[in-house]
Parts: structure tokens; C-alpha cells; sequence
């Protein structure tokens, strides 16, 4: 076994884990960070699997790096939300989850 | 009662999913199609030497392109959200981690410079210096020394907007070639610095923004 499949194992379980974050945490700031920890699950299952056979390619890293900035900017508007959601009813939990 | 089997349910999917995936990468065949060798092929018309930059900036311009305005996009949802609520006064930290500060700040902009600089030929680049630059905006707003933005004047909004604008035109000069952002290979290593520099100061700009615009008083 490479370090690359490691990595992608890893990366799997990670995104796996993040999904349970996602669907049973009801706190707002804890989903967000189960979403990201999706999202970089999905970013070492790239650039691992590419890395398989220990060569390293580039493509994978270029296109995980256009990623990680992206979700920089979505946790920000989430965060955003959030945060204007707990100024207007003071509270950081959906309100469809409330009863659930 | 009903919450506990919904939590057995996803534990089971999840780890379900794990071993799926886990046997399915295990299984993994060869390399369907290798990107590898057209990458190093064409690295000497790209213009830089690195291969992960000659597909952010060459190769894959178009999602560099795509990614920055997704950015600017972000920004401006944050900017639409938080509204005009006054930001939050700068609080003093201690004056040891100003001082400390005041010494970083400056070391962390030759880093982001050099980062710029030696993306064309080890890793490195634009997002990873405009990254630097962000963390000392950040940085300086923590320990007191920079208020949290409030309305963006008009140079911050032209800076912001810059990297974008830069790469636009560079991509619209370029369609004369016959296709977007397709670089001239004698032309490439200046193109692809110009469009990094840009970059650079409208990234971190924006990065830095997306903490500091949120940076307000709580119940706004």
C-alpha cells in the first residue's frame, strides 16, 4: 500500500464523517465544519488516488488548490449567514430542526 | 427514540460508505487516462517550469479565471449580508503582541512576494502569497492595530476588483490566438506574472475582507 492510497483512505473516512456531521449536528457552526471536513476528504481522495503508484500529478493538485480557495470563500458566506441568522432570532439552529 | 435509530441509521450508511469506497480504491486499476505526460510535454511552451502552476495559469486558465470571480461573488454576497452595521472597535491586545506583530507583518510580506516569485518554479504562486498577505491583515486586526472594515471606499473596491479585471483583459487580448487565454509560448512567463501580481493583491484582499467586513459588533 502507497502513501497516496493512505491518503485517499484517509480521505474517505474523513468525507464520511462529515456527511454524519452534516446530517445529525444541528448547530450551525458544527455543520459547517463537518462541511468542510466533506470537502477535504474529497481533496485528499484526489490527490491521493492520482499518487497511487507514487508518481506524483499535477493536474489533481492544480484543480484541488482552485478548490480549497473556493470553499474558503462559501465557509465565509456561511459563516455570514450564520452570523446574521443569530442577530435576527438569536439562535444558531435551523428552525425546521428545532422539533426534530 | 426516534432520534437514536436515526443516528444507528446514518453510523451504519456511513461506515457502509467507508468500506464501499475503500474496496473499490483498493481494486483501482491503472491509470485510465495520464495527464501526466502532456503536462511535461508542453511545460516548455508554458512559460513556467512548475508543473501545478502551468495548469492553474496555462492549461486550466479558464478555472483560475472562474475561481477568482467566485471569490469576488462571495464577497459581495458577505457585503450584501452584513449590510452597514458599524464595525467593531479595534481592541488593544497586549503591547508584547503588538510589538510582535509590527515585527511579522513585514517578514510575512517579503514571504508573499517571494512565494509570487518562486511559483513559476517550485510550489508556490499567487493564492499561496495572497494567503500570507490575508493572515497579516487578519493578524494586525487581532492584536488591535487594523479596525474591521466597514463600507469598502472606492480604491478597495477597484483593488479588489483589479485581479479580475486583469485577467479578463488578458483573456479577451488573447482571443485574437484563437482560443481563451491561450498564451503566445514567447509570452507566457510575463503574461502568467502579470496575472499572478494581479491576483496576489485582489486575493488577498478579498481573503482578508471576508474576515474583516465580518469583524463587527455582535446583534447587527
Amino acid at each position: 500500500m502507497t502513501t497516496g492510497l493512505v491518503f485517499a483512505l484517509t480521505g474517505a473516512a474523513l468525507f464520511a464523517m462529515g456527511v454524519v456531521g452534516v446530517v445529525l449536528a444541528k448547530h450551525l457552526l458544527r455543520r459547517i465544519l463537518a462541511f468542510n471536513l466533506m470537502g477535504s476528504g474529497a481533496y485528499l481522495v484526489l490527490v491521493g488516488l492520482a499518487q497511487r503508484f507514487d508518481v506524483v500529478d499535477p493536474v489533481p493538485q492544480a484543480m484541488v488548490l482552485t478548490g480549497i480557495v473556493v470553499a474558503v470563500a462559501a465557509t465565509a458566506l456561511a459563516l455570514a449567514l450564520a452570523r446574521k441568522l443569530h442577530a435576527l432570532s438569536g439562535q444558531l439552529e435551523l428552525p425546521g430542526d428545532a422539533d426534530a | 427514540m426516534k432520534r437514536i435509530g436515526l443516528v444507528a441509521l446514518v453510523f451504519t450508511l456511513a461506515v457502509a460508505f467507508v468500506a464501499v469506497m475503500a474496496g473499490a480504491m483498493l481494486e483501482l486499476g491503472p491509470v485510465a487516462i495520464d495527464l501526466r505526460t502532456p503536462v511535461a510535454q508542453q511545460l516548455v511552451n508554458s512559460g513556467v517550469t512548475h508543473p501545478v502552476t502551468a495548469v492553474l495559469l496555462n492549461y486550466r486558465g479558464y478555472d483560475t479565471l472562474l475561481e477568482i470571480a467566485v471569490l469576488l461573488l462571495a464577497l459581495l454576497a458577505i457585503l450584501a449580508v452584513v449590510g452597514d452595521a458599524p464595525a467593531a472597535p479595534p481592541r488593544a491586545a497586549h503591547p508584547v503582541l503588538q510589538t510582535l506583530a509590527r515585527l511579522a507583518v513585514p517578514l510575512m510580506v517579503v514571504v508573499a512576494v517571494y512565494l509570487l516569485w518562486a511559483g513559476a518554479f517550485r510550489p508556490g504562486g499567487a493564492f499561496q502569497a495572497a494567503a500570507v498577505l490575508a493572515a497579516a491583515a487578519v493578524l494586525l486586526h487581532l492584536v488591535g492595530l487594523l479596525p474591521g472594515w466597514r463600507r469598502p471606499p472606492l480604491r478597495l473596491r477597484v483593488g479588489m476588483a483589479a485581479g479580475f479585471a486583469l485577467f479578463l483583459v488578458v483573456a479577451a487580448g488573447l482571443l485574437t490566438q484563437g482560443a481563451l487565454l491561450q498564451y503566445p509560448p514567447a509570452w507566457a512567463g510575463v503574461l502568467i506574472l502579470l496575472i499572478e501580481s494581479g491576483l496576489t493583491v485582489s486575493l488577498a484582499l478579498i481573503l482578508a475582507g471576508l474576515f474583516l467586513f465580518l469583524a463587527r459588533e455582535e446583534g447587527t
